[in-house]
């Protein structure tokens, strides 16, 4: 199967950013998830010139495949600086595709507080939900096929970018 | 099931049991470690608890009465949304005469998950261990003069949290380090993760004969032992030590051993002061030293929760 080509994430980035900015307010909170999330709720903060700081969340102890693949991965702790009861969040990931993340995410959040409302900003939306959730802010759709993910990073400059890995 | 005979690690070489410092890759460690700075975020919140352990039974079973490991292992599994289930076992089946291995498989046949052994002989969790289904986890809360590795991470956790880096730093442990689990298992992990110095310093009859065999300085003078050491690690006196011919008295202990001001000016000026605890104030340390600004006595038993969080949701996931 050919290998799909990736979108330039920067480019996206200023796209989601336009699209976030008519719905934001100076109350509006940023949550990124860990990693790319959290960098992109970093970034979007800064181009939004949002009030509230920013925080970010890593998933690792909410996630529903704990039972079958343990905590291979070093997890980061989770950093929410402001207090979110009552607050109007906006989670920010990378790549929006089966929607268990943000399933993982929100229960954690609630675990902060309540929340007036949660939206969803993801850069790439690779379809193929396996749970009914839905992103109100998308850099791009993308089709991807079943045997690749796909994985933001970034360069020691600072910028972001995209790549294609295939699933092992 | 066993890698290279190691019985604490599986096929993958990753930890299924948790049962000895000895052996384990400062990999290991160091994810046990960071696993449980993420936790200490949790620790803090609102709502201190994570799904992580849902469904699952643990049994804290005590063969050896402990309040603080016991407490701390049984708030570790709550905040994993584990059920817990306390045993102490010396006040009921093994009065009625019972063995540990009729015991663990009676409570294996209850579904538990993982059992938290405390144990008056070396080697009963290594015992409990291999005749367990393969998944069941064990992990040592303590066993005779052998390991007390949570004890020994936690106190790995604390000097990280002070001190940072292991690879430049002199450490000391003081006391009664022939009868003392906590110094076997702090000794290992100092050394695995690469602390360049470690002493030990107590009298003749408190050291093992071969304790230099463990890659550590021996000191029989505190003088000499504290001077430059930038984390000092305090060990029990176990008062059932204090007759016979391992000592002459508490206070002649505490004339050349107990830490006191005075002896801790020795070390560097920023050098910390651990205590497994629970601590006898003057006898192996002195009130002021106890409750002084370098005393990290307090923090260490907050990191413990963090740790024993760590380790039970590591262990569950492999």
């Amino acid at each position: 199967m050919t290998k799909p080509t990736l979108p330039d994430a920067e480019h996206l980035l200023t796209e989601l950013a336009s699209q976030m900015r008519p719905h934001v307010t100076a109350q509006t909170g940023l949550i990124g998830i860990v990693t790319g999330g959290a960098w992109l709720a970093e970034r979007l903060h800064r181009e939004l010139k949002l009030k509230v700081p920013h925080g970010s969340l890593d998933v690792s102890f909410y996630r529903d495949d704990f039972q079958r693949k343990g905590l291979k991965h070093k997890v980061a702790p989770s950093a929410i600086p402001f207090e979110i009861e009552g607050c109007d969040l906006i989670l920010v990931d990378d790549v929006l595709h089966t929607g268990r993340t943000i399933r993982a995410a929100m229960n954690e959040l609630f675990d902060y507080g309540r929340p007036a409302r949660i939206r969803l900003a993801s850069l790439i939306d690779r379809g193929g939900r396996e749970l009914p959730i839905a992103a109100q802010f998308v850099g791009t759709n993308l089709d991807v096929p079943a045997q690749f993910s796909i994985d933001l990073e970034k360069t020691e400059a600072g910028k972001l970018h995209l790549v294609l890995q295939t699933k092992n | 099931m066993f890698l290279n005979g190691n019985p604490q690690l599986n096929k993958n070489g990753e930890l299924h049991h948790l049962l000895s410092m000895e052996g384990l890759p400062a990999e290991i460690l160091k994810q046990i470690l960071d696993t449980a700075q993420s936790f200490v975020g949790v620790t803090q919140r609102e709502v201190k608890k994570v799904p992580l352990l849902r469904g699952k039974a643990i049994f804290n079973l005590f063969f050896e009465p402990s309040t603080r490991t016991r407490t701390t292992f049984e708030i570790a599994a709550k905040r994993l949304s584990a059920d817990v289930i306390n045993l102490a076992v010396n006040v009921s089946s093994q009065t009625k005469g019972e063995s540990v291995l009729d015991t663990v498989a009676n409570l294996s046949a209850m579904q538990a998950d993982m059992f938290i052994v405390r144990h008056g002989e070396s080697g009963a969790p290594h015992l409990i261990a291999r005749h367990v289904g393969a998944d069941i986890h064990v992990i040592n809360a303590g066993d005779g003069r052998h390991a007390h590795p949570t004890q020994g991470l936690l106190d790995m956790f604390t000097v990280r949290h002070y001190k940072q880096d292991f690879t430049r730093l002199r450490v000391a442990i003081i006391g009664d380090i022939l009868h003392s689990r906590v110094a076997r298992s702090q000794i290992h992990a100092l050394t695995t993760l690469g602390v360049p110095e470690v002493r030990v310093i107590g009298p003749k009859t408190l050291l093992p004969s071969n304790v230099d065999n463990l890659g550590v300085h021996v000191y029989h003078d505190m003088a000499k032992g504290l001077k430059d050491v930038d984390v000092i690690m305090m060990l029990r006196l176990q008062n059932e030590r204090m007759q016979g011919s391992f000592l002459p008295s508490a206070q002649e202990f505490f004339k050349f051993y107990g830490l006191t001001a005075e002896k801790l000016a020795l070390a560097k000026p920023d050098a910390i002061v651990l205590h497994p605890g629970p601590m006898n104030r003057g006898v192996e340390i002195d009130s002021d030293v106890a409750d002084g600004s370098q005393s990290v006595i307090l923090p260490q038993v907050t990191f413990g929760i963090a740790i024993r969080m760590a380790v039970m949701s590591i262990l569950a996931g492999n």
